[in-house]
C-alpha cells in the first residue's frame, strides 16, 4: 500500500479538511494544473474584503488554528499514566532550529509542577563554606547570560534498538527541543557558597512530587552549566520546570533538574535513582555503564520523513534535517539517497553554537524513484554517527539509552515514507 | 564619580559576583534538615529508624500493590519490584531491584522522595525502613523476621553491586567511529531488511 492507494491513511490524512501548510501546497498545484483561472485569485477572499480580530482578540498569541495538528503527542502504551510520562516534539513540523516553546517535548516523573514565584527557594548546602538560600530575586542580580542549548532525552530513538518502530520522525526522535536559555551560571552560585576543596560531586533536586535528582560531576557544574529562568525569551513553561531549571549543555535531558530546588555538593556521587536503575546502559555482557552522561553527534531528516511524504511528484526536492553534539559543534552533515552508497554534503544553514541543534538542506531533483535516504553526522571532534547496527554490535540490545545510530527513511514512488532499516 | 568609572565599577562587580555578597541568606540548620533528604550508598544521611518485613507487608499491600503487585512483580505498566535475578544477559532481562540496582540506599532514597508514586515524601523514616526491608525479602535477600535499621544497613549488599562500570564510551567505543567515512561508491544498493511495526504509531491528526 502506498501514498496514491486511496485506502492509504496517509492520503485520507491529505484529503481532509483543516489542512496545515503541507497539505496546503498540494492544493494549490492541483488548481494550477486545470488551466483555468484560480478563484482564489479571480474572486474576492473574505480576509480580503474584511477585517480580521483586533489586538485584544489574542493577548497571548496561539498558532492560528489551520495548524493545529502540529502539537506534542503521547503514545499512550508506553507509560502506566500521563502522570510519569513523555510527550514528543513535533519536529516534522518545525523548520530553522529552536523549538517554540510550547512544542518542547515534556517528560515529567510526577505531572508538571506548579510554583508560585515568590514562593520559589534554591538551597545550597553540603561541602559548602555558607550554605545559602536564593530567591528567584536574588538570581536575577546574578550575571545574566543567554544561549542556544539542545536537551535530548537519553531514551531518544531507544525504541530503535531491536528495529524499526516508530512510523514518525515526531516519534523516533521527538524527544529533543532546542531553546535559548537565559540564566546564571551555575558557578557563580556555587562560588557564592565557598565550594570546599573535598568536594567533588554535585546533586541536584526538583521540588516537584518526583523530587527528581541526580548527581553532576563538580567539573561540569562549574563548566557550562546555567541556572536558567527563561526559555527563548520568556518565562520556563511550568512543564520545563518554572520558574528555574538546570541547563546541563550536551548532557542527557534527565539532569536537566526542573524546578530545580536544591544543590549539594559532596564527595562522591549519591546513586540515585534515575542513575542505576534508569538512565544506565546494559551491555550484551550483562554489565552496565553508569554516568554516561555526554549525548553523542547524532542527526536525522526531517522531511521528507514518514509524516512528511512527498506530495508534489518529480523535480525539486527540499531535503531538510537537524544535527547536532553533545561534544561542542558539527562540522559537516552528508546525506545519502541510495542507503549509504553514494554520500552529498548538506549545506549547514546559519551558525549554530555548539551542543544545539544545527539545520541542514540538501536541494536535489527527483526523478521519481524510490529514494533510501539517511543522514550522518560528523562532530568537530571528528566523530562520524555510525550505524545503528555498529552500535548494537558494540552494546547488544538492551542498551535501551543513548541509541544515536543513522536513521533511514524509504521513499517509495508514490512519495510516502516509511522507518526502515537496510542490510 | 564620573558615569564612565560608575559603570566601569558596576562591571566589575558584575564581574566578580557575589564573592561574599548581599545574595542569597544562609540557610538555616532546620531549613537544610527538611529538604537533606537523599542518602548515599556508604549510609550517609540516614535517618534513625526501623523497620520489620511484617510491618512493611502490611504497608506494602496498602500502600504500593495496587501498582507493583502483590509480590513485587509489577501490575500492567508499572514496574517490578522483584524478580529477574540472573536475566542481565537475556534476551528481555527484568532490571528490579533483586536482580539490576547495586545499592540499597537507592532504594530507601526513592522511596522515600517519590513513593507511593505522586505522593513524595508523604512516609515516615519507619515506613521507608519497613518498605525497604519488605522489598528485599520479596527478593529472598533477607528472611522473613528480619528487620531492617540504620545500624544494620550498610551489611546488606545487593547481588549486582560489581555491575556497573564507569561510562567507557570515550575509550571502547568512539575510536572506531573517529575513522573518515567512505562517502563514493560505498559498496553496493543495500536492501530493505526491516520496516516499522504496523499499528504503533499513534496518527498524526
Ligand atoms: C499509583 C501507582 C503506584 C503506587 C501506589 C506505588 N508506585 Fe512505585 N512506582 C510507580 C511508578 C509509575 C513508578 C515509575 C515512576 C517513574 O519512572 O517516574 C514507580 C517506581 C517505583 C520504584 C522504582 C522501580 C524501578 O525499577 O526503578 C520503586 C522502588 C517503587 N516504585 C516503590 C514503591 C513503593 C515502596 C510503594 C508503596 C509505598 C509504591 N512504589 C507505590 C507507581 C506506583
Amino acid at each position: 500500500m502506498g501514498a496514491g492507494d486511496p485506502k492509504d491513511p496517509r492520503r485520507r490524512r491529505l484529503l481532509r479538511g483543516g489542512l496545515g501548510l503541507g497539505a496546503a501546497l498540494v492544493a494549490g498545484r492541483a488548481a494550477a494544473g486545470t488551466g483555468a483561472p484560480d478563484p482564489k485569485i479571480t474572486e474576492l477572499q473574505p480576509w480580503t474584503s474584511g477585517p480580521g480580530v483586533g489586538v485584544e482578540a489574542n493577548p497571548y498569541g496561539l498558532p492560528v488554528r489551520f495548524e493545529a495538528d502540529v502539537v506534542r503527542r503521547n503514545v499512550p502504551w508506553f507509560s502506566a499514566d500521563t502522570i510519569s510520562a513523555v510527550n514528543f516534539t513535533p519536529l516534522h513540523a518545525l523548520d530553522g532550529t529552536l523549538t517554540p516553546n510550547g512544542l518542547c517535548f515534556e517528560r515529567n516523573h510526577a505531572g508538571v509542577a506548579e510554583i508560585p514565584p515568590e514562593d520559589y527557594r534554591l538551597m545550597i548546602h553540603g561541602l559548602v563554606e555558607r550554605p545559602l538560600v536564593f530567591t528567584l530575586a536574588d538570581l536575577m542580580r546574578l550575571p545574566r547570560e543567554s544561549h542556544s542549548y539542545f536537551l535530548e532525552c537519553a531514551a531518544n530513538t531507544g525504541m530503535e534498538w531491536r528495529g524499526p518502530q516508530m512510523n514518525g520522525v515526531q516519534f523516533t526522535h521527538g524527544m529533543i527541543h532546542n531553546v535559548n536559555y537565559t540564566g546564571v551560571r551555575l558557578r557563580h552560585v556555587l562560588k557564592a557558597a565557598g565550594v570546599k576543596p573535598a568536594a567533588r560531586w554535585l546533586l541536584a533536586e526538583g521540588a516537584d512530587a518526583a523530587a527528581m535528582s541526580r548527581s553532576i560531576p563538580l567539573e561540569k557544574a562549574l563548566d557550562d552549566c546555567l541556572i536558567a529562568f527563561r526559555m527563548n525569551g520568556e518565562a520556563l513553561r511550568a512543564e520545563q520546570g518554572y520558574p528555574v531549571r538546570l541547563v546541563v549543555p550536551g548532557w542527557e535531558g534527565n539532569v536537566w533538574i526542573k524546578w530545580l530546588r536544591r544543590l549539594k555538593l559532596g564527595d562522591q556521587p549519591w546513586a540515585q535513582r534515575e542513575e542505576t536503575s534508569k538512565y544506565t546502559d546494559l551491555l550484551a555482557d550483562g554489565t552496565a555503564r553508569e554516568m554516561s552522561f555526554v549525548m553523542e553527534a547524532k542527526s536525522v531528516i526531517t522531511a521528507p520523513a514518514p509524516e512528511n511524504p512527498i506530495t508534489h511528484g518529480k523535480g525539486p526536492l527540499v531535503i531538510s534535517g537537524l544535527a547536532w553534539s553533545g561534544r561542542g559543534r558539527i562540522a559537516s552533515v552528508d546525506v545519502t539517497l541510495d542507503g549509504g552508497v553514494n554520500w552529498h554534503a548538506a549545506r549547514l544553514d546559519g551558525a549554530a553554537g555548539p551542543k544545539a541543534l544545527n539545520r541542514f538542506y540538501l536541494e536535489v531533483d527527483w526523478d521519481g524513484r524510490p529514494l533510501l535516504l539517511q543522514s550522518r553526522a560528523v562532530d568537530e571532534t571528528g566523530y562520524v554517527q555510525p550505524t545503528k547496527n555498529a552500535l548494537r554490535k558494540l552494546r547488544g540490545l538492551n542498551s535501551a539509552y543513548h541509541m544515536n545510530g543513522i536513521q533511514t527513511w524509504a521513499v517509495d514512488a508514490d512519495g510516502g515514507v516509511s522507518n526502515v532499516e537496510l542490510g | 564619580m564620573s558615569n564612565w568609572a560608575r559603570l566601569s565599577l558596576l562591571a566589575t562587580l558584575a564581574a566578580a559576583p557575589a564573592a561574599a555578597g548581599p545574595l542569597g541568606r544562609p540557610a538555616l540548620p532546620a531549613e537544610i534538615a527538611a529538604w537533606n533528604i537523599d542518602i548515599r550508598p556508604d549510609g550517609a544521611g540516614l535517618p534513625e529508624g526501623r523497620g520489620s518485613v511484617t510491618d512493611g507487608e502490611a504497608l506494602y499491600a496498602e500502600a504500593c500493590a495496587a501498582c507493583h503487585g502483590d509480590f513485587g512483580e509489577g501490575l500492567g505498566r508499572y514496574p517490578a519490584l522483584a524478580g529477574g535475578q540472573g536475566t542481565l544477559k537475556a534476551d528481555r532481562p527484568t532490571k528490579t531491584v533483586g536482580s539490576f540496582w547495586p545499592h540499597l540506599s537507592t532504594l530507601f532514597d526513592y522511596t522515600r522522595r517519590a513513593m507511593p508514586a505522586y505522593q513524595g515524601q508523604s512516609l515516615t523514616a519507619d515506613q521507608v525502613y519497613a518498605l525497604t526491608a519488605y522489598i528485599l525479602n520479596l527478593n529472598d535477600l533477607v528472611p522473613a523476621d528480619f528487620t531492617l535499621r540504620r545500624q544494620n544497613f550498610t551489611t546488606i549488599r545487593l547481588p549486582n553491586v560489581a555491575g556497573f562500570r564507569p561510562d567507557d564510551r570515550a575509550t571502547v567505543e568512539d575510536p572506531l567511529f573517529h575513522q573518515p567515512p567512505c562517502r563514493e561508491a560505498c559498496g553496493t544498493r543495500p536492501q530493505i531488511t526491516a520496516r516499522a511495526s504496523p499499528g504503533l504509531t499513534p496518527d498524526a491528526r
